[in-house]
């Protein structure tokens, strides 16, 4: 089966369980099953090719420009981890089906493992490291909502919480170190990079890469000083520890070091690095272990303790090392499982997982008592069973190692994490199922069904398979050790057996379990002395130091972004006047390359207004009114400018937004207070008027100096300049580009106009339906009313004009394509016309004549631009694509018609829908606040003496 | 440099979007909703004015095509020209914000940070 449909078959799957919930627990459990199945039968058609040492490949190019490929490689370590995801993943949904309880979301469940289940193959199986990192970041990201499935314990979330935070953080520094490594080598493919040691070991980045890379490794498999998170995780339900916590999860950083094995290891740094953090850890986590009584915390770091033994071996950078850690990684997945799920069966039959409540339940719990001591006594590094074999490795391995220049620090600290870990497995099997039978479990124990003591059952059954012939597993073991190794190293000689003669290993295994005997008698006394030892919580550490972190960043953010608007408005100049200021005299500028025209007495006039009304606007903006004035001269001389310069189309545009804006402002004022009172010490007005100042001046030299140069690269207008009337069929070059060349763009932005105005109706409808309607209806105007509130003059005027305007919009979207003018102009001049109606007439009165609500004409026009774009799709076109043609009806001169001015005629009912229901709504809140306007011109309201306020 | 040699076109625009900037920085820094939305609006114009400046100033060459030589920047016109289109939605949406804060609260101040800390 193609690895594509490998790794796909978990995600696509997990679409299915969600949708099978409601046909019963069985078929939910039943569909994960099968997509299970499926994506091992798939991997396992694979299996001879692996075997016969050959690597399967497939990919394709997804982001070519950042080295980001969908490439997959199925090598014999893939396959090894592949084969432990997807045949422990069957085990574990059996095993889940009976596990969860009736009122769990059972869909939710198998959704969010077969989520993980796809991610974790694909990080076997990935080639591309930059995709392997977005499924090492997805296995965070899924073990979270695993992790915290059970919602409602708060250990659970806390847990989930603290497992995202240290694996993701872990996950962070991994990107920084494949990035590294892509960078040295130049390539972002595994096979390339696996190919290049020599080339990255003599990189100087080479210890910044092996950190940040070991950085995510120690996270995920929870190698010290980052262990502490696995314990947390343990508030998941069992099935997610069975499966995330022995054999999948943790074990990908241990992946990923057997995977960067051949280009990192064999350093001194990765020797003393990985070989200490991983000694450490399986000490550390064995003697903590020990002591604990929660059975599946004492798990947890019997498997904290079993990831350092294996990381640990890859640290020591031998083949024969290699081939421990491989094997160890088998056996380790075999019994941890079993461990895991039969404890899972204890606490789902007994109702806790205190081992101080336990005890004698072997009488009660015959087949659970087997599997689970089996396995324990696996764990232990008793002989026949598989643990044992990998733990004699792993001793001789020990002895060999050198570490600061000591040849007895290893073994002997070897033999000490042997020993304790024989020690935990004695406890738990005596404390659990030995001694009397107890009256006082918190339910009554018995064996499970099939359902729930089968899979681990079937692990036991490997377990002793393996333990006795390891010769079954050797060749596999080996095919998977030489992926490791790759061209590293050449494969170690050494048979994996039973019995190897009187070598140091043997002492050392003997040692320990004697050792772990005697621990367990003398436990009593121990576990006083460990209770009363001080520990360092590492719950409350890391609690402490997330919470410094968010604090330092509240207060940052606080101090940067406030809320104020008027704070990072003066933080936001400052700084881009700082930078600007760096880079101009850090950068060169190049010489004027433009001559400056000669003003004309015409530009000193305009630049005096200008700058009169816009200084004025900065004095005298207490008076709101005046400023209103002040603004529309500014917008006027922008217009003229406009025209000045070679733009028509954006004077008329900015005459017109002018007109309405300015009606949007005063509909605006109309609410609010008249004067803005003087608040600002002056000080604060000082120290504004300094930083105003300062971008000002910075605006200015900037656009001066860019004013007096040519561009740096050649413009692209040249383009549009010579196709706008070939191509486009128009010669008002700016329209075509609004309406062909970026239609696309101009097609969005109409968009974004008609949400704003919907959003303006919105608000209005949220204020008029709250509170804020009754303080509307009892407000009294703070200005006198004018006399007349429709005076005849302007009534008959509006009414006469508004035919013509409306021609005059006719005439300005029609020339749009060729001359000035076009759809935004022709739709702010309607607007015009409109809202002079409403100015003169009254609002009912224009209300009551008009026939199409403003939200429909905003989707009428994005609906006319939206389809035309569609119709070139029928004539196999790209969206939007124009076309134009010419014809001639007597007695007309010869004319264009184009489907760009379908497009234009949708820009403009856009803007004439957004525009009008702007306004409407605005005037909507003014309607409500006064008496009801009538519908006669000239009427006079005999009210208005009376409620006016005194001011 | 000579003061007189900056009475040219090209200063008189760049001063121009310097003097509206500032004013606009300056209001946008005042405490109370109406000020902050006419200096957003000067900034509007100084920032569309820069834009539409980044096509250079040509005199009389509109990019209307005809047998004329020379036309000016198309390209910038094009952009400025929905950007003004889009700053009035944009400041209808502000005003009508500012307006339902201010009926809503009676308040129109921009500055509440005292309340924001407060427990």
């Amino acid at each position: 089966m193609s690895l594509f449909l490998i790794v796909a078959l978990p995600f696509l799957g997990a679409l299915l369980p969600g949708l099978m919930n409601t046909a019963g627990r069985a078929a939910c459990a039943g569909v994960t099953f099968t997509v299970t199945l499926a994506a091992l039968i798939g991997l396992l058609t694979n299996l001879p090719a692996v075997l016969a040492g050959e690597v399967v490949t497939t990919g394709f190019d997804w982001i070519p420009v950042l080295g980001l490929n969908v490439t997959l490689m199925l090598d014999g370590l893939g396959f090894f981890f592949a084969c432990l995801i997807l045949g422990i993943g069957l085990l574990i949904i059996t095993y889940a089906r009976f596990y969860l309880a009736r009122e769990d979301n059972m869909g939710e469940f198998f959704t969010y493992l077969l989520l993980f289940q796809g991610a974790m193959v694909g990080i076997v199986l990935s080639d591309n490291i930059l995709l392997l990192l977005v499924f090492w970041e997805l296995t965070s990201l899924s073990s979270f909502l695993l992790i915290g499935f059970w919602k409602h314990l708060p250990e659970g979330r806390q847990g989930a919480l603290m497992a995202l935070t240290v694996t993701g953080m872990g996950g962070l520094a991994m990107i920084g170190g494949m990035l590294i490594l892509g960078n040295i080598v130049g390539s972002y493919d595994l096979s390339v990079i696996l190919q290049h040691r020599d080339m990255i070991q003599a990189s100087p980045l080479y210890l910044p890469a092996l950190l940040l890379i070991l950085l995510g490794c120690f996270t995920k498999s929870a190698q010290f000083p980052f262990h502490f998170w696995l314990p947390h995780a343990m508030a998941a339900p069992t099935p997610v520890s069975a499966y995330l916590h022995s054999a999948t999860m943790v074990k990908a950083g241990i992946f990923l070091m057997a995977r960067m094995w051949p280009v990192l290891s064999g350093t001194p740094e990765w020797f003393m690095i990985v070989t200490s953090a991983g000694l450490i850890t399986m000490v550390l986590g064995a003697v903590i272990g020990l002591f604990k009584h929660d059975l599946k915390a004492l798990l947890a770091f019997s498997t904290v303790s079993h990831l350092g033994l294996i990381t640990m071996l890859l640290g020591t950078g031998t083949a024969f090392g290699a081939m421990a850690a491989v094997f160890h990684i088998l056996n380790h997945a075999t019994f941890k499982a079993a461990l895991f799920m039969s404890t899972g069966i204890i606490d789902h039959e007994t109702h806790t997982r205190d081992i101080r409540r336990l005890g004698g339940l072997r009488k009660l719990m015959p087949i659970t008592f087997v599997i689970a001591t089996i396995a324990a006594l696996s764990m232990a590094g008793i002989p026949l069973l598989n643990g044992f074999l990998s733990k004699e490795m792993m001793l001789e391995e020990a002895g060999h190692t050198v570490l600061f220049s000591s040849p007895y620090l290893v073994p002997v600290l070897a033999t000490i994490g042997s020993l304790f870990s024989a020690a935990y497995c004695f406890r738990l099997i005596s404390h659990t199922f030995l001694g009397p039978v107890r009256d006082d479990y918190p339910a009554h124990p018995h064996d499970p069904p099939l359902g729930l003591y089968g899979p681990p059952a079937l692990l036991v059954v490997l377990v002793v398979v393996i333990g006795i012939a390891p010769f079954l597993v050797e060749p596999f073991v080996r095919t998977v050790t030489a992926t490791v190794l790759g061209d590293a190293a050449s494969l170690s000689k050494a048979h994996i057996k039973i019995w190897h003669g009187l070598v140091p290993a043997v002492f050392m295994s003997i040692a320990a379990v004697v050792g772990g005997l005697i621990m367990l008698a003398a436990f009593k006394p121990a576990l006083r002395l460990w209770d009363a030892a001080p520990r360092p919580e590492a719950k409350s550490i890391f609690d402490a130091i997330i919470f410094a972190c968010v604090g330092l960043a509240q207060r940052i953010t606080h101090t940067l972004h406030d809320g104020a608007f008027t704070r990072y408005a003066a933080i936001f100049g400052v700084t881009v006047v700082a930078y600007g200021t760096f880079a101009w005299h850090t950068g060169t500028i190049g010489a004027a390359t433009r001559t400056p025209q000669v003003a004309t007495p015409v530009q000193y006039a305009s630049w005096l207004m200008l700058v009169t009304a816009t200084v004025g606007m900065a004095f005298l903006h207490r008076n709101r009114l005046l400023s209103l004035m002040l603004i529309g001269i500014v917008g006027l001389i922008v217009s003229v400018g406009f025209v000045f310069f070679s733009a028509p189309d954006l004077a008329m545009t900015q005459l017109t937004v002018e007109v309405v804006t300015i009606i949007l402002l005063l509909l605006a004022l109309n609410f609010l207070p008249n004067r803005t009172p003087v608040e600002s010490s002056v000080v604060r007005r000082t120290r504004d008027i300094a930083v105003a100042t300062v971008t000002g001046i910075a605006a200015t030299v900037l656009s001066y100096h860019y004013l007096l140069r040519d561009t740096v690269a050649p413009s692209i207008s040249d383009f549009h300049l010579a196709n706008s009337y070939k191509g486009g069929g128009g010669t008002n070059v700016v329209n075509v580009i609004l309406v062909d060349f970026r239609g696309f763009d101009t097609y969005g932005e109409i968009i974004v106009l008609g949400i704003a105005a919907l959003l303006i109706y919105a608000l209005t409808e949220t204020l008029l339906g709250g509170p804020v309607r009754a303080r509307l209806l009892n407000r009294k105007p703070d200005q006198p009313r004018s006399g007349n509130m429709h005076p005849m003059m302007m009534v008959v005027m509006t009414r006469v004009i508004m035919p013509v305007v409306l021609m005059v919009g006719f005439y300005i979207f029609w020339r749009g394509h060729n001359e000035p003018g076009g759809g935004f102009i022709a739709g702010l001049i309607v607007s015009i016309a409109v809202v002079m109606q409403y100015m003169a007439s009254g609002f009912s009165w224009t209300s009551a004549r008009l026939r199409y609500p403003y939200h429909g004409v905003i989707g009428a026009g994005v609906l006319v631009a939206g389809l035309t774009g569609i119709g070139s799709w029928f004539f196999a076109k790209p969206f939007l694509t124009s076309d134009f043609t010419y014809v001639r009806i007597p007695p007309f001169e010869k004319f264009e018609l184009a489907t760009a001015a379908l497009f234009d005629l949708g820009v403009f009912l856009a803007v004439v829908g957004a525009v009008m229901l702007s306004l409407e709504s605005f005037s909507r809140l003014a309607r409500r606040a006064h008496v009801p306007d009538t519908e006669h011109p000239m009427d006079i309201d005999p009210s208005r003496n009376s409620d006016t306020v005194e001011a | 440099m000579d003061i007189l040699s900056l009475a040219n076109t090209e200063f008189f625009v760049a001063s121009a979007i310097g003097i509206l900037t500032a004013a606009g920085m300056y209001l946008v820094m005042r405490m109370r909703t109406f000020p902050v939305i006419m200096g957003v609006s000067l900034l509007t114009y100084a920032v569309n004015v820069f834009l539409f400046a980044s096509g250079r100033l040509v005199i009389g060459a509109p990019p209307i095509l005809t047998d004329a030589e020379t036309y000016t920047d198309p390209l910038p016109q094009a952009l400025v020209l929905t950007a003004i289109v889009i700053s009035f939605g944009m400041t209808a949406v502000v005003v009508m914000i500012a307006l339902g804060a201010y009926l809503g609260s009676d308040d129109d101040h921009v500055d509440d940070t005292v309340s924001e800390d407060a427990p």
